[in-house]
């Protein structure tokens, strides 16, 4: 292990995680969004937005990242849709995160009885009371460990985005390992760094999981 | 309406190329599958054991293969093992070493869940009937857990077999790295054609992976 070489590139491997920490963010939050209007559009049972999402959250979760990002990336400008690295990043992110985000919300919802809804309103509280504090509440505890799996599962999803030739850390691990041929500390420094994003998150989830299952009911 | 270069794939054998680039991915997720499923079950099994030091074990070596993104540890083992033990490895060999690692953690996970989701009275009962232990595991836990896994391993083979779009990354010519070769080879004769044949590809792991996870959901319907 060659320190004074882990050093010399520590600065670039920091300004990668940054990119990637970035755009993985921006990403998620699109996903949760996309998520979210999937969600509503299920449950509510909106007419024809409902078959489109049902097609969509096939397509998406039936395909890989990277080919979705090279149909982004390389095919869109073709039909002149051209579109920088970081804006494919987010796009394939939040088309691929929200499908997933949608199945999180949407099993969330749907655990909830009927009982619950009609209880509810038979205590004279109207719908948006009823959603507020009966449904949303319940929901919520339901889908937290798909939505922390979700979260961790397309931060490390974000790996792929080299392949568009974003400057994220697996770009800077290979573009090391080919110049310099310091592969024990290329791959150390790369491994170092998704520990520390990874990590944290997924301890978080775990926290936030247990803080979230006071809600037993049912069984 | 611009050319959009579909016509690229009815040239020569290049549609036949293609498919044989989806066989490599598919080959190697199918071997990888093949080895994993028995592991993950062995280990499964065994992180529901009493002993707490093989319990840990398990768990750390869970927790390390599910924490990395599946690139990182392709590049380790096809880039850091073959430096570090001075041994050379193809990039398919790679491949499978990550993805039977990988599949077998994911695997014991499932496994450890359907065998813990089994409630303790199963166990009761069937020890109040008189049944030995064989018994009890043939009849009463492994059918029912069985139930449980078939979907969510079906699950686990349509991730694997997304997930081996990756293998391009480290220099194996799967069905990604022929769509490119085509594309440049028809550069001048068909400039639009990476719309067309990112799109073929893009449906052709659609149609693979959309009747297998199809399936996944009609068994876990009506098992449940």
């Amino acid at each position: 292990m060659n320190w004074e070489f882990i050093g010399k590139y520590l600065p670039l491997y920091e300004r990668a995680a940054v990119l990637t920490v970035k755009i993985g963010l921006i990403g998620i939050a699109f996903a949760i969004l996309v998520g979210l209007l999937c969600a509503a559009i299920q449950y509510y049972k909106v007419p024809v937005a409902r078959q489109i999402v049902a097609v969509y959250v096939e397509i998406s979760r039936n395909t890989p990242l990277l080919v979705q990002l090279f149909f982004i990336y390389y095919g869109f400008p073709k039909i002149g849709i051209r579109l920088t690295p970081e804006v494919c990043g987010v796009i394939g992110l939040a088309f691929l995160g929200g499908s997933y985000m949608a199945e999180a919300f949407r099993s969330g919802l749907e655990s909830i009885e009927p009982i619950q809804k009609e209880s509810a309103i038979s205590l004279g509280m109207n719908h948006r009371q009823t959603f507020q504090y009966v449904i949303l509440p319940q929901a919520i505890s339901v889908s937290v460990p798909a939505f922390v799996a979700n979260v961790i599962f397309l931060l490390k999803e974000t790996s792929v985005f080299s392949a568009i030739s974003l400057m994220d850390l697996m770009f800077t691990a290979k573009d090391l390992i080919g110049l310099y041929y310091k592969t024990t500390e290329s791959l150390f420094l790369l491994v170092v760094f998704y520990l520390i994003i990874l990590l944290p998150v997924s301890i978080l989830g775990t926290l936030l999981e247990r803080r979230v299952r006071y809600a037993g009911f049912g069984d | 309406m611009p050319d959009l270069g579909i016509d690229v794939l009815f040239k020569g054998t290049n549609m036949l190329r293609l498919l044989g680039g989806l066989w490599v991915a598919a080959r190697i997720s199918l071997i990888s599958i093949v080895i994993s499923m028995p592991l993950g079950i062995l280990v499964g099994a065994l992180m529901t054991m009493k002993n707490k030091i093989v319990r840990a074990i398990c768990r750390i070596y869970l927790e390390i293969i599910r924490i990395m993104p599946q690139l990182v540890l392709l590049f380790i083992v096809y880039f850091g093992t073959t430096r570090a033990m001075g041994w050379n490895l193809s990039g398919e060999v790679a491949s499978v070493i990550v993805f039977t690692l990988w599949g077998t953690a994911e695997m014991a996970d499932l496994v450890r869940g359907a065998l813990i989701s089994i409630p303790k009275h199963q166990y009761e009962s069937a020890e109040a009937l008189g049944l030995t232990k064989v018994q009890t595991y043939i009849y009463i836990i492994i059918p029912q857990t069985v139930r449980r896994l078939i979907p969510l391993s079906i699950n686990l083979i349509t991730r694997m077999i997304k997930t081996t779009s990756l293998v391009l990354m480290i220099g194996v010519v799967e069905m990604l790295k022929v769509a490119q070769q085509i594309i440049e080879a028809n550069r001048m004769t068909s400039p639009n054609a990476a719309f067309g044949v990112f799109l073929v590809v893009f449906l052709l792991y659609f149609l693979v992976c959309w009747p297998i996870s199809m399936l996944a959901k009609y068994l876990e319907k009506k098992w449940r």
